[in-house]
């Protein structure tokens, strides 16, 4: 029995869980999928006194079509998101990237929310909300507000909700005609934690020119990290392989902030980061101009 | 004050009614309260999947499940799969055939990951088969003869299901 003792609360509704949070405030922790918090407890990193069960709430367990936006409940497990119908045709770059964040056996227990809310720069869900201009909504007793992706993310698993307040939606507008979409990353084995990660989102007009461009990473600061001045590089370019080079040299070499780890430096990292860069905007080049021709 | 909880929970089709503390892990709750040990418990943290069951019939990391939080599912152990000590699953057949484990720490947990993979994929390649056991560590056999042994129980699956 690794964990320190704790109380534990399983309530059916959301305003259960936010009376009991409400009650608790700091010393309660919310468990979602458990799949990093567990191991942080199992480790007595994380001793909460008293642990607010989310996983009977089936309110937010949800994939909702909104007609121009796709609105999915926090605790909607990550296979669920890997597999879901409505995901594949509205956001393929979510679709594509599912199968990167860690295991099946994590990925059906594992939530958005839940990864969200533990905003680990390593993570892969936090770079697609930046990609995907997602916001996100929050409660907090009887108030709800919406925060954007970039205003959610405030550093090392660190992020805007308040103690009091638990995330329970997140909105992504569609992806639609003319735009290519890539995600990439380099983990030392299928499943791990990626060494380095990249999305790419970009808007053609019709003429072929690139309108928008947006480039995240992962592990390359202390969140989510969008390369802005290199994104900014992109629009109103052709994208040919020196608009390319020129933006993956400057997204790897000025702006993101890799730490580095036991498996690769910040130079290997900044290696990766330039090399995925060109990949993901020509795959997603290749994606948005079949896409126009259709 | 919540720190106990009475849970009932099915486990391999038996019914089990148990008081259990908060912090008591699935893990532990299967090998030392329900003495089933066949559950082998590695590092604890959600990376080697030697500790991997069944939960509602999808494979999940025992050490990273509370066992309060089983409280009205089922749950599925490698000690549910074979009929008799003569019967054994297709897998676990094909495991010994192939001589898919040496030391054997780490196969409860890969037969219960593999099992629902080879339903959902009847006829993988061997590609597929290393990426869909790359949350399970081995530390004997290379994994060369693990690939082997889930390639035959995927052909022994399939001829069952056809009734050949």
């Amino acid at each position: 029995m690794k964990p320190a003792s704790f109380d534990y609360h399983r309530p059916d509704t959301l305003d259960e869980a936010l009376t009991l949070l409400n009650r608790y405030g700091d010393e309660a922790k919310l468990l979602a999928g458990g799949q990093s918090l567990v191991p942080a407890m199992n480790f007595r990193v994380a001793q909460p006194a008293v642990l607010i069960d989310l996983n009977n709430l089936r309110e937010l367990d949800f994939v909702r079509d909104n007609n121009g936006s796709l609105s999915i409940g926090a605790m909607t497990r990550e296979r669920r998101l890997e597999f879901d119908p409505l995901i594949a045709r509205h956001l393929p770059l979510l679709t594509e990237t599912m199968p990167n964040v860690a295991h099946p056996q994590i990925r059906n227990r594992g939530t958005l929310g839940g990864s969200l809310a533990h905003a680990d720069p390593a993570a892969e869900l936090p770079v697609i909300m930046l990609a995907l201009g997602a916001r996100l909504k929050a409660r907090s007793g009887a108030a709800e507000r919406w925060i954007t992706a970039p205003d959610f993310f405030k550093g090392l698993f660190t992020t805007d909700l308040a103690p009091d307040e638990i995330l329970v939606e997140i909105e992504l507008p569609f992806m639609g005609a003319g735009t290519g979409w890539s995600f990439m990353e380099v983990a030392p084995r299928a499943g791990d934690y990626a060494l380095m990660g990249v999305a790419a989102v970009i808007q053609l007009d019709k003429e072929g020119k690139c309108q928008q461009a947006r480039l995240v990473y992962l592990n390359a600061g202390e969140g989510p990290l969008e390369a802005k001045a290199a994104s900014k590089s992109l629009s109103g370019a052709d994208l040919d392989d020196s608009a390319i080079e020129t933006a993956a040299r400057t997204a790897s070499q000025d702006e993101i902030q890799p730490f580095g780890n036991l498996h690769a430096s910040p130079d290997f990292q900044r290696h990766l980061a330039h090399e995925l860069t060109i990949r993901t905007l020509k795959l997603a080049l290749a994606r948005a101009g079949k896409d126009r021709l259709q | 004050m919540k720190s106990t909880n009475s849970i009932s929970v099915s486990v391999n089709g038996q019914v089990h009614e148990r008081e259990v503390e908060s912090r008591l892990l699935l893990s532990d709750f299967l090998r030392h309260e329900l003495g089933l040990t066949g559950t082998h418990v590695g590092c604890e943290h959600g990376v080697c999947g030697a500790c991997t069951i069944q939960l509602d019939g999808e494979p999940v990391r025992s050490c990273l499940l509370f066992a309060v939080q089983t409280d009205g599912h089922s749950i599925t152990t490698v000690e549910g799969l074979a009929e008799d000590r003569d019967h054994l699953h297709p897998i676990q057949q094909a495991f010994w055939e192939a001589h898919g484990l040496q030391c054997g720490y780490c196969t409860p947990g890969i037969l219960m990951t593999m099992i629902p993979f080879l339903e959902q994929n009847p006829d993988p390649s061997e590609q597929e088969i290393r990426k869909a056991l790359s949350g399970n560590l081995c530390r004997c056999t290379g994994y060369q003869h693990i690939v082997d042994a889930v390639s035959l129980a995927a052909r022994k699956m399939k001829a069952i299901n056809s009734g050949s």
